[in-house]
């Protein structure tokens, strides 16, 4: 086990130093000199070779990637231009508002997608099971950004309930916080919980036709026993996988969402980056997103080696 | 086989794509309004005689819009596929038979392309390009490869030891030709299936990226502009959220049942 931990940890390090790297190189590659971009043509030639200073832009590619990376690896991603802040700050900062409302939609998605799920799948046959697998499969065609915007427009316009956009931070009014996270949570959650509803039957149905099942039920095990105990508990396997990446898709989901309900997150910073033309903020948050999505699919597999023997002496 | 026994999915998906496509090809040929002239007169209108799905804020034929928009969403969503289809297979073929060094190669980059989801790869790209329809097209394209690589390499890694293609190779087939000609069609029919899949995807991508202002351009009319457009004004008029939200749901709803039946039709274990 620990061998297979090791190998599997070494490989996502690689990946995310590849990662490391075509981030840096595609910046590399924007065309013209990113001083005279940033500062727009008519800045005075001072100001220009001060900022091609402070980037380092005097010194070759290569020793610019290493110390970028050697950064990195210390927690340093550099300076924002747009801020005049470090980016680890701004990306810290920018936590309070975009894991609340991954996790909140993840907790919405799976307290409607394992229930649903496996009622689905136990009523395989019946009129039940077509029903909610059409309406799983109409829920993962509409688009987050969409619903929330239908959100607003119930919540917000016709009811009045919910604030349509803003965010109000934790320490100042956490009732307050809490009601601006919710039709954004609900928006990003319910579209995520139409496509794990349809992996939770699927994986219910695979481990419910396997033999060890046949033989609890032959053996005279109550229905419920056989469900939560044998079946269930091997459906998780594949379970934990379906889990680890809907939260790679609901972070890079928020990224909409934020910009729909107008919360200051990790999303809106990197939207504000794009059109500042802020690079070294870019560079920092995009291999931040990538990073996650490596070391979420890392959890994965580790915890599938966890969970079945099976894989780890593969 | 006959026509009623098609699985039900596989014709409700064909309507609604056929709905998509026929909009798009009768914008060619009429649209009742031009999706671009203002009417100052008629803002926000609901739907009528004059304007069947109703206006924008610029007093904009909502109906003329929306069939201009499905050109463009047809239209990236194929191109987006076509590439992640055409890089990945070939890229998942030869790691696939080749094995050994290259594999693990071919196989390192993917893992890397997988690490940039399709928005995350068009941010890359709108920093380094300017935002737009190639920039869109291109990234969600990329961000595809890894889906058909992986597919492809495992088709081909469980092809290659069997009887027929052992044969083709006894029988002095070169490597390229045992690939091209033996091994490939027999690994099609779940690449169909992905590609019917992946263009639903490639459609929800493509509407975000427009609505985040890094797809297709302000001036043409796309669906996620329509949308991004319309949430100023959604207190004011439903009409101009609700046209377009429903036209991305069909097209994906289209795709992806035409997705799981064409799966269900190709592989009958699947069938559940």
């Amino acid at each position: 086990m620990l061998f297979y931990l090791i190998r599997r940890f070494l490989s996502a390090l690689v990946t995310i130093f590849l990662a490391s790297a075509l981030v840096f190189v595609a910046i590399l590659a924007v065309p013209g000199d990113p001083a005279e971009i940033i500062l727009g043509i008519n800045a005075s030639p001072q100001a220009l070779a001060a900022l091609r200073e402070q980037l380092g832009l005097n010194e070759p590619a290569w020793r610019r990637y290493l110390s970028w990376l050697g950064g990195v690896v210390r927690g340093d991603f550099g300076e924002s231009l747009n801020y005049q802040r470090p980016v680890a700050t701004l990306i810290v900062d920018r936590l309070e508002v975009s894991v609340p409302l991954a996790l909140g939609a993840m907790f919405v998605a799976c307290v409607i997608a394992l229930p649903v799920g496996i009622v689905a799948a136990l009523s395989r046959g019946r009129w039940l099971d077509p029903l909610l697998t059409s309406l799983a499969q109409l829920g993962a065609a509409v688009p987050s950004f969409w619903l929330g915007l239908m959100l607003i427009l119930l919540f917000s316009v016709e009811l009045g309930w919910l604030p349509a956009a803003g965010y109000v931070p934790w320490e100042r009014d956490p009732v307050a916080t809490l009601r601006s996270l919710a039709l954004p949570v609900l928006a990003l959650g319910l579209g995520q919980a139409a496509v794990m509803t349809r992996m939770t039957r699927a994986a219910m149905i695979e481990v419910l036709s396997q033999d060890y099942v046949r033989t609890a039920s032959a053996k005279g095990l109550p229905r419920r026993r056989v469900v939560g105990g044998h079946a269930l508990r091997n459906a998780l396997v594949t379970l934990v996988t379906i889990f680890g990446l809907s939260l790679s898709q609901l972070l890079i989901g928020s990224i909409i969402i934020e910009q729909v309900f107008s919360l200051p997150g990790l999303g809106r910073l990197v939207l504000t980056a794009i059109g500042t033309r802020d690079f070294p903020l870019l560079q920092g948050e995009i291999l931040v997103y990538a990073s996650a999505i490596v070391l979420l699919s890392f959890l994965v597999d580790v915890s599938y080696g966890l969970l079945d023997p099976r894989i780890r002496y593969q | 086989m006959r026509l009623t026994r098609l699985p039900a999915n596989i014709v409700v998906g064909s309507v609604l794509i056929g709905v998509v496509v026929f909009g798009a090809l009768l914008s060619f040929v009429w649209l009742p309004y031009d999706p671009n002239t203002l009417d100052f007169s008629a803002q926000l209108a609901g739907p009528s005689r004059a304007h069947w799905l109703g206006t924008d804020h610029l007093g904009r034929d909502l109906l003329s819009r929306l069939l201009v928009g499905a050109r463009g969403t047809l239209y990236v969503g194929l191109v987006a596929v076509g590439i992640a289809l055409s890089v990945g297979c070939t890229l998942g073929a030869v790691a696939g038979f080749a094995g050994g060094l290259l594999d693990e190669l071919l196989m390192r980059i993917v893992d890397v392309l997988y690490a940039f989801p399709a928005i995350l790869m068009a941010l890359l790209l709108a920093a380094v390009y300017r935002p737009g329809t190639l920039t869109a097209m291109s990234a969600i394209g990329i961000a595809t490869v890894p889906v058909f690589a992986r597919l492809m390499r495992s088709s081909v890694l469980s092809l290659k030891g069997r009887d027929f293609v052992e044969a083709a190779r006894a029988l002095g087939s070169s490597p390229s030709r045992t690939l091209l000609r033996t091994i490939l069609p027999s690994a099609l029919s779940p690449i169909v299936v992905q590609a019917s899949l992946s263009l639903a995807v490639a459609v929800l991508a493509e509407a975000a990226l427009s609505f985040l202002g890094l797809g297709t351009p302000p001036r043409t009319p796309s669906w996620g502009n329509m949308l991004r457009e319309a949430q100023s004004f959604l207190a004011l008029s439903p009409y101009p959220a609700l046209v377009p939200g429903l036209a991305i749901v069909t097209t994906v709803l289209g795709w992806s049942l035409l997705g799981d039946g064409l799966r269900d039709l190709l592989d009958p274990n699947t069938r559940r």
